[in-house]
């Protein structure tokens, strides 16, 4: 009795101790090198290819930059950045100080306050890029999942607009974007805009390009719903708005969010050829500015501009998962 | 006997297909009295469910109906609640708020929420799945499930209950389990059951009468065999019970000699195939395919 309470009360006590062990011990510790080893694998096999065979590929802007080159851009992109940063911290202040001079001299001066005026640098651009394909995720989901909606709950509706989805989907962001630029342009006329019109532009060509995957996996999430579970719904006499509410929309919500992610995945590739052609800020259009601007570092900028959207890419697809985790019942 | 609560009169259903109409059912005729547990019996694809379905109204029949308390059936209604064969609970849903939508749907008006929150609870402690409130369908066992799903068709208060082969995907032990419950449940309540079954033994253990369909096309009721076993009914004292072996011989006999298996022999039937009608009766029948999973033929073997 009083052993067995001994050691009862030794494990209570040394229970953290065996987690942070087991963590670390054998098994546990050859199964997340395993899922650790060949991933790291793959991308050292990636670097040293990228390495070597860098340097053979002769442009008229010099060789292909290889990883080292990319990394040290990499680094001088951030210091343009961190070194911006100073500047328009320096700028306000700046601004502060002589606008306070001007008050003290007259109390009733009008004193301005402008915005810094430098260049974006790629960090300010990653983020203007993410407000846009942000912006137009948005809108597209907007339209896309009611949409999407009473094309799954009406055969009639969905076979009259069928063709179009057909038809409109595997259209090239580039063939609408001439389109919306025109439109915007004559349509969006204001004096004191509340956006930049090349803004606009690329946000609806990533609606235009991304509402597709949401629109037809909902329609067809609506239309899969469980026989047994429209019986249900029958028998219970659910309202129109309560059968879609309680039983259509939650039944379909996997597979909307699948086509949610699909969409992610499109509005931001999209982006950045909209955000090239249209010359709305962003990494798009600095993509653009490196190639037009032919020094002998375009090519690595560029390079580290494809890795981020890369990763971007990968990062708003990962975030889409944590949030169908959270939301979805499949999960 | 008194006058008749559920009345089927004359009921024929066709299905449009590719080749024409297919008479799946040809003058059924059922009178049925209220606190009367029904079994339908039959082989597969012989209409049962397509009867249950007209009943419930999610079917129209192509010529005669179904009255109800003097009102003709031609919708869907709480008051003809159906258990359907695989549960059917939403998956999205707990326990609690699957029997809720059903509760918050049918007595919204005439229930306050600490009632209907009463009711709920009561109904659910009725078929002993209190202790799962909050589980999701998916983290529960199908016999539970179907548990729940029987205490929300409870719970809307049916006039008559449907039953689509409520116990046929489960295991013979919680089908045993389940009958009792549902034969207190019934005999409490007092509520009319139609109850479709593959299952010889509780057609025989559950009901007050038997009706055995023949097969199809134009399928029809045969015969009825009213059970007249005193309640409350106990299957182990019943299993020798010179009645019972002789109303379940009955059954079988019309079952296996009368009714044999459309184009088998009688070493082979119920084999799950035949489904002669299923593709033309679309998505109103969601147990077409399983429906054979239980042979009555093992069963007494």
């Amino acid at each position: 009795m009083t052993t067995l309470s001994h050691t009862d009360s030794l494990s209570q006590g040394q229970r953290w101790l065996r987690a942070l062990t087991d963590k670390l011990s054998g098994v546990n510790l050859a199964e997340t090198g395993r899922q650790l080893l060949l991933p790291a694998i793959g991308i050292i096999l990636f670097l040293g290819f990228w390495h070597i065979a860098a340097p053979q590929v002769q442009t008229s802007l010099g060789a292909f930059p290889g990883p080292a080159q990319v990394l040290e851009q990499t680094g001088r992109l951030w210091q343009e950045h961190d070194n911006q940063r100073d500047r328009a911290a320096q700028f306000v202040t700046m601004q502060e100080e002589r606008n306070e001079r001007i008050l003290a001299e007259n109390p009733d001066a009008e004193v301005k306050i402008r915005d810094y005026p430098g260049a974006p640098t790629f960090i300010d651009q990653i983020f203007t890029s993410l407000g846009t394909v942000l912006a137009g995720f948005v809108l597209a989901t907007i339209i896309a999942v009611p949409l999407g909606i009473i094309i799954g709950l009406n055969r009639h509706f969905s076979a009259a607009v069928n063709p179009l989805i057909q038809i409109f989907k595997p259209v090239s962001p580039l063939a609408w974007l001439p389109l919306v630029t025109m439109v915007v342009s004559a349509t969006y006329v204001s004096d004191d805009p509340m956006f930049e019109k090349s803004f606009l532009t690329s946000m609806i060509t990533v609606t235009l390009c991304s509402l597709w995957p949401t629109l037809i996996n909902t329609s067809v999430g609506v239309s899969a719903v469980n026989p047994d579970l429209l019986n249900v719904s029958k028998v219970l006499r659910l309202s129109f708005w309560t059968h879609v509410r309680k039983v259509v929309l939650p039944s379909s919500v996997p597979m909307i969010f699948t086509g949610l992610r699909v969409s992610l995945g499109i509005a931001w590739m999209v982006l950045i050829a909209a955000e090239m052609l249209a010359q709305s800020p962003g990494l798009g259009k600095f993509v653009w500015d490196e190639f037009q601007n032919g020094g002998s570092e375009s090519l690595s900028r560029i390079m580290v501009a494809v890795l981020a959207i890369g990763f971007i890419g990968f990062l708003l697809d990962r975030i889409m998962l944590l949030i169908q985790k959270k939301v979805a019942w499949n999960e | 006997m008194s006058k008749s609560h559920l009345e089927l009169t004359n009921v024929q259903m066709a299905f449009d297909t590719k080749e024409g109409p297919f008479i799946a059912l040809e003058n059924i005729d059922l009178k049925i009295r209220k606190g009367e547990f029904v079994s339908l019996i039959g082989h597969s694809g012989c209409g049962k469910s397509t009867v249950l379905n007209i009943v419930a109204g999610l079917l129209q029949a192509t010529r005669g109906g179904c009255v109800l308390d003097g009102h003709e059936v031609n919708t869907p209604g709480p008051e003809r609640a159906v258990v359907f064969q695989n549960h059917s609970l939403m998956p999205w849903l707990t326990v609690y708020e699957n029997v809720e939508l059903a509760v918050q749907q049918v007595f919204r008006k005439s229930m306050s929420k600490a009632e209907r929150k009463e009711w709920i609870l009561h109904n659910l402690k009725l078929v002993n799945m209190d202790h799962a409130l909050d589980k999701r369908p998916g983290e529960i066992s199908g016999g539970m499930a179907q548990r729940v799903g029987i205490a929300r068709a409870l719970a809307m208060k049916p006039s008559v209950l449907l039953m689509d082969e409520p116990f046929g995907a489960l295991d013979a032990l919680t089908r045993a389990h389940l009958q009792d419950s549902l034969m207190k449940i019934q005999q409490d309540l007092n509520s009319t059951v139609i109850m479709i079954t593959h299952d010889v033994d509780e057609a025989v253990l559950l009901s007050d009468r038997i009706v055995m369909m023949t097969n199809g096309p134009a399928a029809t009721i045969g015969e009825e065999l009213y059970i007249e076993l005193p309640r409350p009914r106990n299957r182990v004292t019943l299993a020798d019970h010179p009645e019972y072996v002789r109303y379940r011989q009955a059954v079988l006999s019309f079952l296996y000699e009368k009714q044999r298996f459309p184009g088998k022999g009688e070493d082979e039937q119920e084999e799950p195939t035949a489904e002669a009608e299923a593709p033309a009766q679309g998505d109103n029948l969601p147990d077409v395919g399983n429906e054979s999973e239980e042979s009555p033929v093992r069963r007494i073997a």
